[in-house]
Parts: structure tokens; sequence; C-alpha cells
């Protein structure tokens, strides 16, 4: 089982506002495999597609052509929220995933109740122990403030908190889309630090987008790059292990230039 | 005087379902519903036809039943078709003047007298003509409020104050945000069109005009609530919600009673207070950096 892909994604094509000047080819024929058990790292320039990579993922919007496939399931037509049941998501921004004014138990047990065992009221005793068990493990002493409002909490803080949403329910695919950009240096390095340990416990296959390219690959198994809505270099095992920064950097510049020179030999083509 | 305070305090626990609904929507949804007008109305029309035909209480249901159903048509609106939140609550609003004058039979207005009511029936029961117009509106209020406040701690309840709070965050925990907005939309209006069955049974009289400026009243007594008793949870949210519609019924009558303006001024100083209640925050603001720059100067 452990090589069945979680997540596969054929051929997936996106253009924004198609017919008008401002047309843009976000996602141009997205093929990827995500395994079981998969930390992928994605680097690439700013407007390269990462982000649109999981919005598509996540059903933000319905690509113009290819499918997608979660866990065996096709979900190319299903809507955001139904996905969402196997997939966690966390953004830049630390106030977009939680809500401000509810109390940290009360997001928890929102992000908790898809997978949750039925009851009437929203936060109950058995539960209540359970989010009390998992902050503790955070080290940031919020489990003594579950009745705190959110809002209330500092942007680490309230990523973190957001980080155990994303992966209380079990996902099957977990979406890091520059989680700790938004944060001061040390506070960073502990939301990245409790990132790794909570995706090294559950296994779950994860995609981490990063502009840290050190970071890129000295964290997970496998690192994806993007160009101009492209999976432009794919690199896993020994490949991966031998690549330094430089290295890196040099073949992403030569794998854009490449992909240039492809485009105008398409254009001569057509001419 | 006394019989002014009582009346308004009737009215007042009458008016606090509706600014309960209006707090739904306004405060918990955090999205301004202008479905009110019609769906007060409509409460009203519908609980004087089915009072009229020997139903009372049964009347009161039909209100609830049919606002759920104007609050689910703006709700629908919104997230199906995906129309502006202001818009599709106007929208509504408009067809409604229309089915309130088919549900009283094309007449704009309808007379209760001579028929049974919520409040002839305590009459009858042998209690005071002032006890009984007080004691079903106090009941009812309090029992919605508790509903109400019971429903917001379950999970469903919990995943509509999260809708109004970070409606994405909602969509990525896999629960259908939509669906959320459409049950919050029916549950204010039913709260709204009960208002409306009641005050009709109160007044023994039914008028297809009378809906319109209930969105502007049941605000101010949203806003009179929270300046009286604080933010805070949706409990105390909707007990302060609840005490500012008597208030604001209470000061209406005063204002009345003095002469201090005319009876069609009434709507006016309504969305005054709304008015001055909302733009507070900015005035603060504004007030607070122009003493600082005159300290600043001062100082030098």
């Amino acid at each position: 089982m452990e090589n069945t892909p979680i997540l596969q994604l054929k051929d997936v094509k996106k253009t924004f506002h198609p017919g008008t000047p401002d047309a843009k080819t976000a996602l141009n024929g997205v093929t990827l495999d995500v395994s079981n058990g998969d930390f992928i790292t994605i680097i690439g320039s700013n407007g390269a597609g990462k982000s649109t990579l999981f919005n598509a993922i996540c059903g933000t919007f319905y690509p113009d052509e290819g499918s997608i496939t979660l866990n065996g399931k096709d979900i190319t037509d299903a809507p955001d929220y139904k996905r969402a049941y196997e997939i966690g998501r966390l953004f830049q921004d630390p106030m977009k995933g939680t809500a401000p004014h509810m109390t940290i138990e009360e997001n928890m047990a929102l992000a908790y109740c898809r997978k949750a065992s039925k009851s009437f009221f929203a936060v109950n005793k058995k539960d209540s122990a359970y989010f009390r068990e998992l902050l503790s493990q955070l080290g940031l002493g919020l489990e003594d403030r579950m009745k705190t409002k959110i809002g209330l909490l500092s942007g680490g803080q309230r990523q973190a908190v957001s980080l155990l949403m994303s992966t209380i329910s079990d996902p099957k695919l977990l979406l890091l889309d520059e989680h700790t950009a938004a944060l001061d240096p040390a506070t960073a390095a502990k939301v990245l630090e409790i990132t790794v340990n909570i995706v090294e416990k559950t296994k779950t296959a994860t995609m981490m987008i990063t502009h840290d390219i050190r970071a890129a690959l000295a964290l997970g198994n496998r690192t994806i790059m993007m160009d101009e809505g492209r999976i432009i270099l794919d690199i896993s095992g020994d490949q991966r292990k031998n690549m330094t920064v430089d290295d890196l950097l040099t073949l992403y510049s030569k794998e854009s230039k490449k992909q240039l020179a492809n485009d105008r030999m398409l254009f001569s083509l057509e001419k | 005087m006394t019989l002014l305070l009582l009346g308004s305090v009737q009215l007042g626990l009458i008016y606090a379902l509706m600014a309960m609904g209006n707090y739904v929507s306004f405060r918990i949804l955090n999205i301004p519903d202008l479905t009110v007008d019609g769906s007060f109305a409509l409460g009203m029309a519908v609980s004087v036809m089915t009072a009229a035909s020997g139903h009372p209480y049964l009347a009161l249901l039909f209100a609830v039943l049919a606002g759920a159903c104007a609050g689910l048509c703006t709700g629908l609106l919104q997230t199906k078709a995906g129309i502006n939140p202001i818009l599709s609550g106007i929208l509504t609003m408009t067809a409604l003047y229309s089915v309130n004058l088919f549900v009283m039979g094309g007449k704009a207005n309808q007379s209760l007298f001579g028929f049974d009511t919520v409040f002839t029936f305590y009459e009858k029961l042998g209690l005071s003509k002032a006890m009984a117009r007080t004691i079903p509106p106090f009941i009812i209020v309090v029992l919605v409020a508790a509903v109400l406040s019971v429903f917001f701690k379950t999970r469903a309840g919990m995943a509509i104050r999260a809708t109004g709070d970070n409606e994405e965050m909602v969509r990525s925990s896999s629960i259908n945000a939509n669906f959320a907005k459409c049950v919050g939309f029916a549950l204010a209006n039913s709260c709204i069109a009960l208002a409306g069955g009641l005050v009709c049974q109160y007044n023994q009289s039914a008028d297809t005009g009378y809906g319109s400026g209930m969105l502007v009243v049941g605000l101010a007594s949203v806003i009179i609530g929270e300046a009286v008793l604080g933010h805070g949870g949706v409990t105390r949210g909707l007990i302060s919600v609840a005490v500012g519609a008597v208030l604001y019924q209470i000061i209406i009558a005063i204002a009345l009673k003095v002469n201090l303006l005319p009876a069609y001024g009434l709507k006016f100083v309504s969305a005054l207070i709304v008015g001055i209640a909302l733009a507070m925050p900015t005035v603060k603001a504004a007030i607070a950096r122009q003493t600082k720059k005159k300290n600043a100067k001062g100082g030098k």
C-alpha cells in the first residue's frame, strides 16, 4: 500500500480570465503523484503557481482540464468543504486558520468535529481532555488558556494552534503554504520544529511551500520546483541528498531557460 | 405613567424577539440582513389570517415557519445564486410585499377585533389585562432566548458562529458554510416573524406596511443593549439585546409623551441612534488623534 499515490494530479490546467488581455495561465499541465508518507517541499518564484496548485487541490476553483484524485476518489468536481474532510491546510497568514472571537477550545472542537464521535454540545469533557493533551505537546503553555479567545494570542501561537487544528482529524494530506513566513525567525523555527514533529509522528503525506531553499532541501524526502504553472524539477533520493543550494539555483535557471527555449520552438513551429 | 411604562415593556418584550433575530444575522453571522422588514410583516400577515380563523397559537407557529422560509430564500440567493448579501435581502423583502398582500387576501390591513388572541386567552384565565398582556411575551422571550443560547453551544450552532467569524476556516474544517448561513438566516427571520405575529395579536390588527423600518428598530435595540450590558458570549448577547429592545420602547414612549417629537419622527430618531452608534468608533478615533496633536503642540 505504501506505493499507491494518496494524491494524483493528471495534466491539471487552469487559466484565469481566459479570452481577455488579463488572461493568465496559472497551471499549465501539472501532473504529480504524492505517495503515502511523502513530505514534499515546493519552491519556485512568485507567481510560479505554487499556491494555485494548493487552491486547485482544495477546490477553491475547478480546473479547466485534467483530474485530481485523493485517496482513490476522483475529487475534480467535489466542492471545497467536502474535500477538506481529508485535507488539512495552513496559510501564511496566521489569522486565516482560526476564528478570532471563539476560544481555543471551540476552535479545536470545530476542526475536530468532522472526525469526532457524535455529540450534542460542541465542546465535551472527553474531547476537551484530548485537546488539552495536544496543546501541552506544543510546550507553549496554551493548555491552561483553553477558554481564551484565540484572537488574543500572538501570530506564532495562533499558527501553532492552527497546525494542531489542521492535523487533529488525521487528514490524508497536509498542505502548508509558507506557514512560517509571517513569523519572526525564532517563532518560525519553533513552528517549523512542531511541524516536523507532527508530520513525523502522524506520517501524513505533506506538501510544504517555502521560499527558504535551504529548508526545502533539509526537510522532507522530496523537492519540487515550479515555474510558470509547471513542475520543472522533481528530485528525491540520492539526487536530492547530494544537492546543494547552489546546485539547485543553477538547476533552476537552467531548467527555466530550457522551458523558455521550448516555448520558442513551439511558437516557431506554429508559424 | 405606570401604564405608559407597562405598555412599553410589553411591546419591548415582543420586539426583543425581533432584536434577537437581528442579533443572529448582524452580530453572529456578521452579515446585514435586509429581509427583516418583509419577514416581520409576513409574520403579521400569516398570524392575523390564522388567528382570524380561530387558532391564535397555531398562528404563531405558522408565523415562525413562514419567517424561516423567508430567511431561507435570502440565504439561498446569497449562497446558491451568489448575489450580494444586501441585495439578496432587498430582493426577498421586495417580493414579500406581494406575498404579504396575497396572504391577506389582497387587503392592506386586517382587524382582529372580536377574535381570540394569545392575550385574550390569558384574560379568560382570570388574569388582569395588564398581566395577560405581559406574561405571554415574557414567557416566549425567555423560551426563545434559552433555546437560542443552547443551540449556539451545539456543533451546528458553533458552525454558524464560526461562519460569521472566519468563513474560510469553516470551509477548510470540512463544514458547509453555505448551509450554516442558510440555517442562520432561517433562524433569524423566524424570530423576526414571530415578533410580527405577536405584535399583530397585541394590536389586534395587521398592516402590510407595518414592517418598514423594523431593521433599524432591531439594530437600535441591539446597539442600546450592548451599550448597557457590553459585549460577551451569545447568551449575554441575547439578554442584552432583549434589555435593549425594552429600553428602546421606553425611550420612544417617553419621547412621545413629553411631545419631544411627533409620532412620525420615530423612524428618524431610530435611524439617528443607529447611525451615531455605528459611527462612534470612527469618531472616537478621530477625536483621540486630534487631542494627541493638540497636546503635542501644547507641549512645545
